[in-house]
């Protein structure tokens, strides 16, 4: 696929492994952060603590997978709706998962999306990143963040969508270089129910995080 | 050689600019209602399993002696030569979207890198802060109005959309391969950049590999997503820590 690489790498595609780390990683020292701030400050902070925690953790930087994954599950999650995220990429089918599936289908879009970026956070060495001023009137309740990351070649475009509910701001879906998570599984998830329905999912889910698992051997 | 490549040049081109046609009618980008982002599919399908075979046989093997072989600051060196000529392209379509305090900004890139930087093998712009921004004439026929219209997979080529494709023979012609005459040349240069990218995207196509459920699907969505966005030039601010805190003053620094 020659070329059609080379024109995603182009876009700086190539980047995508560290973008997607640095979400999860975004927050990791979670706990500090303010979920009652504004948006933009959430955002701020959970950014620049990733940084240093992963500038100054070895382990991370060796690629101590399941170092992470633990990280992410006790501190990211807090400030991720993920269920909401999930059932953005559900999309219509999300209503007809029983409460059991819809569990599962979220443990296991998770789980694809944390091992997955877990490895891309070992690739942090020197890079900055930058925060684009809010663009949100005060009683707004979901804003869009903008963020991106420098290093070296094309910034890689790092934005978040949060909403605010009962005072909290949590994040629920986020950017990557133009791509939105949620709508980026979307049609690969229908088609994946239309073929197999939800259970036949839930399989894939499954037996490609196995598949991952047992490929890092690290964990 | 030539003689015999014209009529089926010829006869290519007359079906690209039928498909063309035909998919005029969709050129309102992804989410317009009503619209199938993706009506040549089986033929689509068909094309990306080949051009995946030909990347499994033959470019991720190339690529990826190459990253093994030939050391890390001539592969550098390389990566930033593309790299530069790529920034005038994009100050080009920079200032044919109006954007012209970026465009600007990119030409400087280009000139500082070009001068001080022989000719583009150093990237200083970067180090003194000129961020790089990548831009295309596809691009610039979206900002002007375009939608990216229906999905394209070209042999070799790759994805690609129908306002893609039309911005194709000049978004591949900005390439260094310009200055030179003879074919042979301009073969060489074309196979450095592909092997340049393909190497570059090793470690990113492995963890793709790693997400996608159906990578045709995957690869569909995204290029059509990615290709449909656009970013605007408001100014970043760049964050850094606001106290020194003692472990993290040093980033090197380990506890």
């Amino acid at each position: 696929m020659n070329a059609s690489k080379r024109d995603l790498l182009k876009r700086g595609f190539f980047s995508a492994t560290l973008a997607a780390g640095l979400i999860w990683a975004a927050a990791l020292p979670a706990q500090a952060a303010d979920a009652n701030a504004a948006p933009d400050q959430l955002i701020r902070q959970l950014s620049l603590e990733t940084l240093d925690a992963v500038k100054s953790d070895k382990a991370i930087q060796a690629g101590d997978i399941q170092k992470i994954i633990n990280l992410v599950d006790t501190k990211v999650m807090p400030h991720v709706n993920f269920q909401r995220m999930t059932s953005s990429a559900v999309g219509r089918f999300w209503r007809q998962a029983t409460p059991v599936q819809q569990q599962r289908l979220q443990e296991e879009f998770k789980t694809l999306l944390v091992r997955t970026y877990a490895g891309a956070l070992t690739q942090v060495k020197d890079q900055t990143i930058a925060l684009k001023p809010l663009r949100a009137s005060a009683d707004d309740t979901e804003v869009v963040v903008k963020t991106e990351i420098r290093g070296k070649g094309d910034p890689i475009q790092l934005d978040y969508r949060l909403e605010k509910s009962s005072g909290l701001w949590k994040i629920y879906d986020v950017n990557v270089l133009g791509i939105w998570l949620a709508d980026q599984y979307r049609n690969s998830f229908a088609q994946e129910i239309g073929a197999n329905g939800i259970d036949g999912l839930i399989k894939t889910l499954t037996d490609k995080n196995q598949k991952a698992a047992a490929g890092n051997g690290k964990a | 050689m030539r003689a015999r490549l014209g009529p089926v040049l010829r006869a290519f081109a007359l079906l690209c600019l039928a498909l063309m046609l035909s998919a005029c009618a969709s050129l309102r980008g992804p989410g317009a209602p009503g619209q199938k982002l993706d009506p040549w599919e089986s033929w689509n399908r068909k094309v990306f399993n080949f051009n995946d075979a030909i990347d499994e046989h033959v470019l991720v093997p190339v690529a990826t002696a190459y990253r093994d072989i030939v050391p890390a600051p001539v592969r550098l060196s390389i990566d930033n030569f593309f790299g530069n000529v790529n920034d005038a392209w994009s100050t080009i379509n920079l200032i044919l979207q109006g954007r012209l305090k970026a465009g600007l900004e990119q030409g400087m890139r280009f000139a500082v890198n070009t001068v001080l930087g022989f000719g583009g093998l150093l990237d200083i712009s970067t180090e003194v802060g000129l961020e790089k921004k990548s831009e295309d004439l596809g691009k610039t026929f979206g900002r002007w109005g375009m939608g990216t219209g229906a999905y394209i997979v070209w042999p070799i080529f790759g994805p690609s959309s129908v306002r893609d494709s039309l911005a194709l023979p000049w978004d591949y012609a900005a390439s260094p391969s310009l200055v030179f005459k003879e074919g042979s040349a301009k073969v060489a240069i074309y196979s450095l950049q592909t092997i340049n990218a393909r190497a570059n995207f090793l470690r990113a196509s492995q963890m793709l590999e790693g997400i996608a459920l159906d990578k045709y699907t995957f690869y569909r969505d995204a290029y059509l997503q990615r290709r449909g966005s656009f970013s605007d030039d408001d100014e970043y601010e760049v964050l850094t820590p606001e106290k020194p805190q003692p472990p993290a003053e040093n980033p090197q620094a380990g506890h």
